[in-house]
């Protein structure tokens, strides 16, 4: 299984972030979206990659780029991490099917049941321009995502794509 | 697998470094003085400086996690003001030695105790001074990868292994080995 590389159409998904809402990629059409896929919740770190990329919203910002997560974990787990994390970022449970959008995205580990660490940056039209898959062991930090959010800002400018 | 991220800003005789500037070994540290694997690392790396001597160079830089540490911003205020009279280090190392006691109240008391004139102290944070030199560490932080804190760099590239004191010292020995 690999990742969907950049140039694709990003594969749209409605999934559950609290017991009652759900959240759908379309929902974000006009804007750039950085889809965070993660393993799960509660890694035992105060800076996992969540917490860092809910530090980061202000830099995200700048590009009116809108950052989500998802895992695995169902919406009571998603609950009680953002909570305990002060979390501000919307965390969607890829949960039933399990892992359906990770495996649309290429990016769902099989033998483990959970998603890789992967990074989709999409822009506004939808179209992933940016991805990534990270050793699970490793936090990719932001560099990478910024630095696409920033290429695509400058192409958009130049109309250039 | 890719190479790990690199530091986008070289250390410079404007970062806060202990260690003689051609050492052959340079260790940055972004760190948070609310987190505790940050309070975990700070004996890790008076160890290495030991282990090390003058072959090491360390550098800290502040990267606060606001969010999540409610203090962590205000004690790296503390340390870039006490930077401003000369006294980074005695500022960086009681704020991890007294890590557990560390709220507001406590760091007036703690400039005190490392002798810094108090009224200049607090007029530099109140006035905003050191607030752009901790955002100038934050943005070179993120460009470079940081993921967590504490982040280390081994002569320019993030080191991804476990923060404990063998394996970070591992590290630095087969960055010595490859540099002869």
């Amino acid at each position: 299984m690999t990742a969907l590389k950049p140039g694709v159409q990003a594969p749209d998904f409605s999934l559950s972030t609290t017991p009652d809402q759900k959240v759908s990629l379309s929902e974000f059409l006009g804007r750039p979206v950085v889809l965070v896929f993660y393993p799960a919740d509660w890694s035992p770190v105060c800076s996992d990659q969540l917490a860092l990329y809910n530090e980061l919203k202000p830099e995200f910002s700048e590009f009116d780029a809108q950052i989500i997560g998802i895992s695995v974990d169902g919406v009571w787990c998603h609950l009680a991490f953002s909570k305990d994390r002060k979390l501000h970022i919307p965390l969607l449970a890829d949960f039933e099917p399990k892992g359906a959008v990770a495996r649309q995205y290429g990016v769902y580990r099989e033998k483990e049941g959970e998603a890789e660490r992967a990074l989709f940056v999409i822009d506004a039209d939808g179209v992933i321009r940016w991805s990534y898959v990270s050793p699970v062991g490793i936090n990719p930090g932001a560099d990478g995502i910024l630095k696409a959010l920033e290429s695509m800002a400058k192409s958009k400018k130049t109309g250039s794509i | 697998m890719d190479k790990s991220a690199t530091l986008t800003q070289p250390v410079s005789a404007y970062d806060h470094a202990e260690g003689p500037d051609d050492a052959p070994l340079t260790l940055v540290e972004y760190g948070d003085y609310q987190c505790p694997y940050c309070g975990a690392a700070y004996p890790v790396v008076k160890r290495l400086q030991k282990t090390l001597g003058k072959k090491l160079r360390f550098v800290f830089r502040n990267f606060p996690l606001t969010q999540v540490h409610p203090y962590a911003l205000i004690a790296a205020e503390a340390t870039e003001a006490a930077a401003l009279q000369g006294r980074f280090w005695e500022m960086h190392d009681l704020l991890f030695e007294e890590q557990t006691l560390l709220k507001p109240e406590t760091i007036p008391l703690w400039a005190k105790k490392i002798g810094l004139n108090l009224e200049q102290f607090e007029s530099d944070i109140k006035q905003g001074t050191v607030e752009k030199r901790i955002k100038e560490d934050r943005q070179s932080g993120i460009r470079s990868g940081v993921n967590g804190t504490p982040t280390f760099f081994v002569n320019g590239t993030r080191y991804d292994g476990s923060p404990d004191y063998n394996s970070l010292l591992a590290a630095l020995e087969s960055e010595l080995d490859r540099g002869t």
